[in-house]
């Protein structure tokens, strides 16, 4: 039985509302328990540290055909960044689209455990998940892309919300999936025929069907089937002047379908569905309209989307997006349409200070974080690699606890974004009990994984330490040492093995798949037929050799949930 | 004060020694040298495992002055990133040769392979004998090439010479491969010999000179005029010339100059004059 006490630690641990209290954290068979038994045990004397639960990041392109299309697209991305072999590790490139084993490393030595996927066309499931089996140490999910899937349109048009939910029931464990993804809704089945839509009330070509009745369509399948995190939204116009209001109309759409307090879209990379303005040129802010609908409504949660000014490689699903921005660039892109359920894009893109719309873009993601009041409705992402690199997240959390920081480089930014900019009226600043929430408890807490994000009795020991002292640094003047502590953890602790000591990796284990296992009545199950007369129909793969085996899996972690059909 | 450095032995696999540069070597005694690392294909090593290190360095880059004495084709990336000071590569040198260099002096007394001077910034590289594909060429994959700084190969240069360059000057003495400055934003090549084919494949801008003969012009450059001679570097090259401007598939401004008299079979674009 192998055991661990961490002594004397500055715990945060909002789901419990721990802040920043000096306790030992208690660890045995890579559980956190109340009290352990006999002596022989490990210690960490955490005395002048911070203790957090280990970090979770909600959307991360980290595995999958497209980061694996952008890994060969950019050979000039890899070549300055070479990790060694080591006795514990394998050698790998990085940068923006690390290798698979350098991305579980390089989590894990900023002290994150858990990352999720969030696109997997659920056609290359299979590639996506033998990429998340080479990624070590993190946990990890994938999010299937729903959204532009023939069969949800079809089901949709008819009305048949349950036929719908068999169908998703079906794909989550076909694929192993974790969410229902939806990416620019409607849009992407267009881009198959050379079109996009232009709002959420726009018909989607060829199937009579708008966003909003896909928005709302698999908002309530997403219900039905009781899944643990909601639909996960990258919105319709993503990335286009003016996008704010359909952002707003899309929240809006699935408003009356909230029950209680629990939310029920998740708006992601929310940044980049925030743009003010009729094109590039009077391009502005659009933060505050959103923040003000988010504070005052509880069924939306999001992500920041944060830009770093560097140069990084732009991959989403959104294939009529990505178009937009090669033309715009000018640089080489991939594009490509994944038979009847989604598409895809691929552009290497440098985000520079200079330029007034990346500085604004940069200001906006900084405004919706500091602007929601409740840091459980926004988490930290920079849409790994979309508006930067993960290794990043250090300095994003500098400039959310230290205005000084911010200031610092909005000095050296574009003057005419800068002046625009509301960044200068906000004086808000995270505290270490805030950062927690946005990089690990809110998360985890959105996400429905009850084992992870927090300390109590019973999680998983994926717990980080980071040498910085509470206590006497004052994160507002010493960002630089809040960059230096979170950019490499002093523990990483996953399953209660310790992985990381000092930002190195001493340890490599294989971390879970999660899946969700809908559990469903029998009749809704009577779609297989049909299923498999589409596959005869608009598919290259037969219905047999579509579905990834449990096996395939190198570490598998079903989620059971009940279905209400 | 010179350094001087000796390989112990033939190598058989490639040595990555990007440390064999004078701004790692300014202020280290021989010792100190001698004690940074290099790979020997999967083996890392000490610098003295592989070569006698003879002689002082000096305090600052700009006081190195190096000279490899034998073969040291396999040794790749000498006097990478490097800021000031000098090498002299007596024999042959490897791969990446003065790669990203931001200025000093090499001079290769042999031949140089791929990649010489690529993505270089400032400063001089000399070859006296040929050098492989991709001089002064950006990394695979990246729009960044030559940005500064002068290439003088005085034997033949290789396929894709100034890929991607934006600035600085790369002179050939004999003759350059295919693609010579394909993707060409600024700068100028000189060819004094001939060139294999496709010169200035989708160029937007900068000057390429070719004093020898030409299989052909890409169809996507229009013929501008005959000019008696082009300067180089404040230096004159005597003509006549053909001069095309292209690549038009980029909507691109690059100038290609094509000598007249070895080049009979491109007077039928005389007629569109």
């Amino acid at each position: 039985m192998a055991q661990l006490l961490i002594k004397n630690g500055f715990v945060y641990d909002p789901l419990n509302r721990i802040d920043g209290e000096k306790m030992d954290i208690l660890v045995r068979d890579g559980k956190i328990v109340d009290k352990l038994d006999g002596k022989r045990k490990r210690v960490i004397d955490a005395s002048g540290m911070i203790v957090m639960p280990g970090g979770v990041d909600i959307h991360s392109h980290i595995a999958g055909p497209k980061v694996n299309s952008g890994r060969i697209l950019r050979p000039e991305d890899h070549f300055r960044d070479v990790e060694v072999k080591t006795a514990k590790t394998r050698s790998g490139v990085g940068r923006s689209i690390p290798s698979t084993f350098t991305t579980g490393y390089r989590y894990a030595r900023m002290g994150y455990t858990t990352v999720m996927d969030p696109a997997m066309p659920p056609l290359k499931a299979r590639h996506t998940h033998e990429e998340l089996n080479d990624t070590p140490i993190i946990d990890k999910a994938s999010y299937p892309l729903l959204g532009d899937c023939w069969y949800v349109l079809e089901a949709l048009r008819r009305g048949s919300v349950e036929e719908c939910a068999a169908y998703v029931a079906w794909t989550m464990k076909a694929t192993r999936g974790y969410v229902i993804k939806l990416v620019n809704p409607g849009g992407l089945e267009a881009w198959g025929f050379g079109r996009n839509v232009r709002n959420i009330d726009d018909p989607v070509p060829n199937f009579e069907i708008t966003p909003r009745e896909i928005v709302q369509g698999l908002c309530r399948v997403n219900q039905l089937l009781h899944m643990p995190h909601t639909i996960h939204v990258h919105t319709n116009n993503l990335g286009k002047p003016g996008n704010y209001a359909t952002t707003l109309e899309t929240m809006k759409c699935v408003e009356n379908m909230a029950n209680g307090d629990k939310p029920v879209i998740h708006v992601t990379h929310c940044q980049f569905s925030a743009f003010k303005g009729d094109d590039w040129r009077t391009f502005e802010s659009g933060a505050e309209e959103i923040a003000k609908y988010v504070n005052s409504h509880s069924h939306v949660t999001t992500d920041m989307g944060q830009i770093v000014f560097t140069d990084t490689t732009t991959m989403t699903a959104d294939g009529p997006f990505q178009y937009i921005l090669y033309q715009l660039s000018g640089n080489k892109w991939v594009n490509s349409d994944v038979e009847a359920e989604t598409s895809t894009g691929i552009v290497p893109f440098t985000y520079k200070r200079s330029s007034f719309v990346h500085a604004t873009q940069w200001s906006i993601g900084l405004e919706l974080a500091l602007l929601i009041k409740d840091p459980w409705k926004i988490y930290l992402t920079t849409d790994h690699p979309n508006a930067g690199p993960f290794i990043y997240y250090p300095r994003i959390m500098s400039w959310l606890m230290s205005r000084r920081a911010r200031e610092k480089l909005m000095k050296r930014m574009n003057r005419r974004a800068r002046h625009k900019s509301l960044l200068p009226t906000l004086d808000r600043e995270y505290t270490f009990y805030e950062l927690a929430i946005a990089t690990r408890a809110g998360q985890a807490k959105a996400l429905g994984l009850k084992q992870k994000g927090h300390l109590g009795l019973g999680a998983d020991a994926d717990i980080t330490i980071y040498s910085i002292d509470p206590a006497s640094v004052d994160p507002s003047k010493k960002y630089r040492l809040i960059r230096r502590a979170f950019k490499n953890a002093a523990y990483t602790i996953k399953d209660g093995q310790i992985v990381v000591k000092n930002g190195e990796i001493v340890k490599s284990v294989n971390g879970k798949t999660f899946w969700v296992d809908v559990e469903t009545s029998a009749s809704l199950m009577e779609i297989e037929p049909r299923l498999k007369k589409e596959f005869e129909d608009y598919y290259t793969v037969q219905y047999e050799n579509y579905i990834v085996p449990e096996h395939h899996l190198a570490v598998s972690a079903p989620v059971s949930v009940k279905a209400e059909v | 004060m010179t350094l001087t450095l000796r390989p112990k032995h033939a190598f058989k696999v490639p040595v990555e020694a990007d440390c064999v540069t004078p701004d790692a070597f300014a202020g280290k005694t021989a010792d100190e040298i001698g004690a940074m690392k290099v790979w020997e294909g999967n083996r890392q090593r000490n610098l003295n495992e592989l070569f006698h290190i003879e002689g002082e360095s000096g305090a600052k880059p700009e006081e190195v002055s190096m000279q490899i004495v034998g073969d040291v084709h396999k040794v790749r990336r000498i006097g990478v990133g490097m800021s000031a000071g000098e090498i002299v590569v007596m024999e042959d040198a490897g791969l990446h040769l003065g790669e990203e260099m931001r200025g000093g002096r090499i001079v290769v007394a042999g031949n140089a392979d791929s990649w010489t001077g690529s993505m270089m910034r400032g400063g001089v590289i000399e070859v006296k004998g040929d050098a492989g594909d991709y001089v002064g060429a950006s990394y695979r994959g990246s729009t960044k090439g030559m940005r500064g700084g002068v290439i003088i190969i005085h034997g033949n240069a290789g396929n894709e010479l100034g890929c991607f360059m934006r600035k600085g000057l790369i002179k050939v003495g004999g003759s350059a491969g295919q693609f010579v400055g394909m993707h060409m934003r600024d700068g100028t090549i000189l060819v004094q010999g001939g060139c294999e084919g496709r010169a200035g494949a989708e160029m937007t801008g900068g000057k390429i000179v070719v004093c020898g003969t030409v299989p052909s012009v890409l169809p996507t450059f229009t013929i501008d005029s005959v000019k008696a001679k082009v300067k180089i570097d404040g230096e004159e090259v005597a003509g006549p010339f053909y001069l095309f401007v292209g690549d038009q598939t980029e909507d691109g401004d690059g100038k290609l100059y094509v000598a007249q008299a070895p080049n009979q079979h491109l007077k039928f674009y005389e007629a569109y004059l």
